[in-house]
């Protein structure tokens, strides 16, 4: 049994000290409207009990001024957190410019975790401190939902698509990282634990163990293995488009649409190329879906993406 | 007060809606919307002890951190089991199908609903449904959670999820009949002289909710439909790795299941406003008002239902439309409260137990709202969705709100509808039981919540043990008002003082016939002249001190002979 | 509107045959208000797939018999026909016409059916019943998956109308609706012009839209 009983969770992210200052806000204008109502019905159940049994009080129809008074000051309160809880969500949305990514896979019933860099971990996740971190999330079968109580920050992975979440750590020390959507049997055993090092001590991490393939590497390995090079030439000669420079630009599919080459529509195209395919190739493409796991299909479009890169 | 209505006996010694004819066949074939009323007393009352039972054994287990009450999967399938029953076969039928169908036709002067078969039909889907969905969750089936979510429960799930699903669906359909029902009883059966604005507030809280049932239901009906399918026979629709997309599962399912929690709710208000004016012996401060806001809860209720997605990738914008409209619906909520308590300004005000669980209602049900506020603010629901938090606002708006109003409600029409009364030291010690062990059970949630502890765990981190520990007494505690209410209501049926046709001197329709009343409620159809709550110049002191005072009986039947 | 005597079809519950005939009409059109919005959620579901997998969708309305539909929705269109004038008899108090026309609906809605089941039929000898032994593309799966549950759900629809006639006819026979007391048919047929119209929608949408126009047959 710990000996702490805690009440609030810690401030561990840039993100916790906005959280919790709406949060208290909320907290004092609930306190406010809360008490205010129950001062008033405790009083009026005091003042006016009934006294004997004759009594006829007299009609109160109602006042105008107040059922405006009381409609509008709800309206502006509410109004005023919504823009301010609006405001917050609106930065949590896009991570900046110069966050680092890490892919995170959810699975019955256990985090799969990949750093650019090559390295694995398994319901970890150890990252720097103040330095956003942008975490690219998949599923490999239901929804989970990525959550860390200390950074305020929750997104769930859902089956089919990339969802993407950021935060910044601002304390070093270890978290815990629950997964928030109910996935079954073990879904509260998907307990992990986020560890947050200063700078230097995370790139010695993230070196040190067995030095494996960074991403980019295992992805361009994957690339070759998997034969996708003998239809994506570079040469634009092949069956399939050439990616060098792909990532990131509007592509016109077949039916007369342009959509943007993300993530989302890369990772389509592996797993079920003939539903968005590039105006002006056939549908020859095979599906890799089920081959394939969700960690190697981030792996090859972090490839992908890296020929953006050199250009 | 309306001119004569029965010049009706007192309610020993003439024929009431319940010796009115006898026997099994008569209750199961009943066309009275009184006795389905009774019959939807009892069977919702069963469900809501079967899911009581449930939360018991979940918070059994959740006295320590380890799992080592229940198996996993046993314990996914109590939880299951407890949203399932108390939300589809006790909230969403308590208010509407039992006091509903037993007091709307009164409350408005008719002799019964406009389709009386269709309400038999109603209470018959209710029962059909429910038997299959027990059945499936018996034969150990069902995992998910009430809110089916996929591919869970498409793909991952057993085929009792099926079963269960067509039995929800089944039980759906005792709410669209009920809804037609109201709505075209109220607008095509009122009294002469019962105008809209002289309606009692529970028949206006019934319209808003009889319009939500209409129009959302369906659409979870055919949303369950569709995941059966998929469960069945993998048709494709939501499993991601055919093309289906689960996020389209929850936008229809929450589509209905936000204004479901209306639907709960709303009749809840409707028995407030009743029982506040008689306890208080005034009008409800600001009438229209109170009526309409029932209206705009009901119409705002169904835009607001991607409050609940906004962790899953929705996009920003359409997750900023929700969250303003979620917070444009509390306000209608709000206009309640305050004219609730302005009602209580001057007025003639005593203490029994439905006023008990009344002014109760108000106290927890604001706290439930105003948690809602802090789930409607995007940047703070990033924290809070999933976690105790949410389970703590919903117990809050649900117990502490809906229960208490219609444990208000069966105590202010007990008398009415089984001509006894019940003990009073007893009830409000039950009361008080309740409330207290309400808050214990649920408050330590909302920290739990923000402490990040998530919602459906079987095991958890040991720090929070102490507030799961808090939270487990406290319900121990609720079991036990709880059954001692069971108990008290139960005897009085046997030995409880006889009541007369108005014990709380109240002002409506229903409390100028006898208790119980007979089958036909009216023998002449009242002409109503005045507007509710006309308790200023009600002859309150009519009726005598108490439920069984012969000589306030006497005094009406003289007055009726004369009228 | 009622005479001295209570007429024999007025319930116990309602005042006057107007009342009753009024109440019965409203609970009829809320009942068709949720039956909106239940195949609502239908169409809902089909357009965000069609927006998602427009080319799955149009290769799915490809496969699709456009002459049968086309068939299909003249005898549902002539069926409401009938069924108006089946009402018309009624409000005339006309017992043999309202049989005749009554019968007519029933005629041609079992004709939909008919033409129904033998669309459905190729479509299982062509392997594309959703389900594990479907022949196409997850996408493709999705839309069949569509066809048949809207069209499905209206035949189900269609069957109750069907199944709702023969409850009547041996009431018509027996001539239980006179020109004062005819709301049953009136609302049954409010019924049945709700299916008819369900179709009208799901016809353009599953058959028609960004099909191939001069399909190779």
């Amino acid at each position: 049994m710990s000996d702490y009983f805690p009440l609030f969770p810690e401030q561990a992210s840039t993100f916790a000290v906005q959280v919790d200052g709406l949060f208290f806000l909320l907290v004092s204008l609930s306190v406010f409207f809360a008490v205010g109502v129950m001062f008033f019905i405790v009083l009026f159940s005091v003042k006016y009990r009934r006294r004997s049994e004759d009594e006829r009080p007299k009609p109160i129809k109602g006042s105008l001024p107040l059922e405006l008074a009381w409609t509008i000051i709800p309206l502006i309160l509410s109004l005023v957190v919504f823009a301010l809880g609006a405001g917050i969500a609106f930065r949590m949305y896009r991570a900046p410019a110069n966050a680092i990514d890490i892919y995170a896979v959810g699975k019955q019933w256990m985090w799969k975790i990949q750093h650019s860099q090559g390295k694995r971990e398994i319901n970890e996740l150890h990252v720097p401190v103040n330095q956003p971190v942008r975490l690219t999330l998949a599923s490999e079968d239901v929804i989970h939902s990525f959550f860390i109580p200390a950074f305020r920050v929750k997104k769930d992975a859902v089956p089919g698509r990339y969802n993407t979440m950021w935060f910044e750590a601002t304390k070093v020390g270890e978290y815990y990282l629950f997964c928030a959507e109910y996935c079954g049997t073990q879904h509260s055993g998907m307990i992990g634990r986020i560890v947050v090092m200063k700078q230097e001590e995370f790139q010695d991490w993230l070196s040190g163990g067995a030095t494996g393939e960074t991403m980019v590497e295992a992805g361009a390995r994957q690339f070759q293995q998997l034969g996708c090079e003998t239809c994506h030439k570079e040469s634009n000669q092949g069956r399939g488009p050439n990616l060098v420079g792909r990532y990131g630009t509007p592509v016109q599919i077949t039916t007369g649409e342009t959509v943007m080459a993300d993530e989302d529509y890369l990772r389509t195209s592996i797993l079920d190329p003939r539903s968005q395919i590039v105006d002006g190739y056939e549908p020859l493409m095979p599906t890799f879906q089920g081959q394939i796991s969700e960690e190697t299909v981030m792996q090859i479009i972090s490839y992908i993406q890296s020929l953006s890169d050199s250009q | 007060m309306t001119t004569n209505t029965t010049a009706s006996q007192t309610s020993s010694g003439d024929v009431s809606y319940l010796s009115a004819s006898y026997g099994i066949k008569s209750w199961l074939l009943t066309l009275d919307h009184k006795r389905v009323g009774i019959l939807y007393l009892i069977m919702t009352t069963v469900f809501f002890m079967v899911g009581g039972l449930f939360a018991s054994l979940i918070r059994l287990e959740l006295l320590t951190p380890q799992g080592d009450v229940f198996e996993a999967d046993t314990y996914n399938k109590l939880f299951t089991m407890h949203g399932v029953a108390m939300i589809f076969f006790f909230l969403i039928p308590s208010v509407p199908a039992v006091l509903g169908n037993f007091l709307l036709p009164i409350q408005i002067g008719a002799r019964d609903v406009a389709f009386p078969k269709l309400n038999l039909l109603s209470w018959y889907c209710f029962m059909v449904g429910g038997t299959l969905a027990t059945f499936a969750i018996v034969m150990g089936g069902v995992d998910t959670g009430w809110t089916f979510y996929t591919p869970y429960s498409s793909t991952y799930s057993s085929y009792y999820v099926a079963l269960a699903l067509s039995g929800v669906f089944i039980n759906g359909f005792s709410s669209i009949l009920t809804g037609v029902n109201f709505l075209t009883t109220i607008h095509k059966m009122r009294a002469p002289g019962m105008t809209w604005f002289r309606l009692p507030l529970f028949i206006w809280a019934q319209y808003a909710t009889s319009v939500i049932m209409i129009l959302g239901t369906p659409v979870v009906a055919i949303t369950l439909l569709l995941v059966a399918l998929e469960n069945l026979f993998r048709i494709g629709i939501f499993d991601p790795a055919l093309g289906g997309d689960p996020i389209l599962f929850q936008h229809m399912f929450w589509f209905y299941s936000h204004p479901a929690v209306y639907i709960m709710i709303v009749p809840g208000f409707g028995v407030i406003s009743e029982v506040i004016a008689c306890f208080a012996r005034k009008r409800i401060f600001g009438y229209t008002f109170v009526a309409f806001s029932s209206l705009a809860i009901a119409l705002l209720g169904f835009l607001v239902w991607g409050h609940h997605m906004f962790t899953t990738g929705q996009s920003m914008y359409a997750g900023m439309v929700f969250s303003f409209i979620s917070f444009l619906v509390g306000v209608p909520t709000a206009v309640k409260i305050f004219n609730w308590t302005a009602t209580l300004y001057r007025g003639s005000i005593s203490l029994e137990t439905p006023m008990y669980y009344a002014l109760g209602f108000i106290g927890l049900f604001m706290l439930g709202g105003l948690t809602g506020l802090f789930l409607s603010t995007i940047a703070v629901d990033i924290h809070l969705h999933d976690t105790y938090f949410v389970v703590a606002h919903f117990h809050f708006v649900m117990v502490g709100g809906m229960v208490m109003a219609y444990l208000a409600g069966i105590h202010f029409w007990w008398p009415k509808m089984t001509g006894r009364m019940y003990h009073e030291g007893w009830s409000k010690a039950s009361a008080l039981l309740i409330f207290f062990g309400f808050n214990l059970t649920f408050f330590p949630q909302f920290v739990l919540g923000y402490l990040g502890m998530p919602r459906r765990y079987h095991v958890y981190p040991e720090e929070f043990q102490i507030l799961n520990v808090m939270s487990t007494a406290g319900a121990s505690i609720l079991a036990v008002g709880y059954l001692i209410l069971f108990a008290y209501l139960f005897l009085s049926l046997f030995v409880g003082r006889k009541a007369g046709p108005n014990p709380w001197r109240a002002v409506g329709l229903e409390w100028e016939i006898p208790s119980p009343p007979g089958p036909h409620n009216f023998d002449v159809t009242p002409i109503v002249t005045k507007e509710a709550y006309a308790y200023e110049e009600a002859d309150v002191t009519r009726f005598g001190g108490n439920a069984n005072d012969a000589e306030g009986e006497q005094i009406h039947q003289e007055e009726g002979a004369e009228a | 509107m009622s005479s001295n005597a209570q007429p024999v079809a007025l319930n116990h519950q309602f005042e006057d045959l107007q009342q009753q005939y009024e109440a019965a009409n409203m609970g009829m059109w809320a009942f068709i208000a949720q039956e909106i919005m239940f195949f609502g959620g239908l169409f809902a579901g089909y357009t965000v797939y069609r927006f998602k997998y427009l080319g799955a969708f149009i290769e799915g309305s490809n496969h699709l018999p456009i002459e049968l539909g086309a068939l299909n929705t003249a005898v549902l269109i002539a069926s409401s026909f009938t069924m108006a004038m089946a009402v018309r008899a009624a409000q005339q108090g006309a017992k043999n016409p309202l049989l005749r026309w009554i019968l007519a609906t029933m005629v041609l809605g079992t004709t939909f059916l008919v033409i129904k089941a033998f669309e459905y039929a190729d479509k299982y000898h062509h392997g594309l019943l959703p389900g594990s032994s479907f022949e196409g593309s997850g996408q493709l799966k999705i839309f069949f998956s569509f066809y048949f549950a809207m069209t499905g759900m209206h035949a189900l629809h269609m069957i109750i109308g069907l199944g709702l006639i023969v409850w009547l006819i041996p009431k018509i026979r027996r001539g239980t609706y006179t020109s004062e007391y005819y709301s049953p048919i009136e609302n049954f047929g409010l019924y049945w012009h709700f299916v008819d119209i369900i179709w009208i929608f799901l016809f353009p949408l599953l058959y028609l839209i960004g099909r191939d126009p001069w399909p190779i047959m």
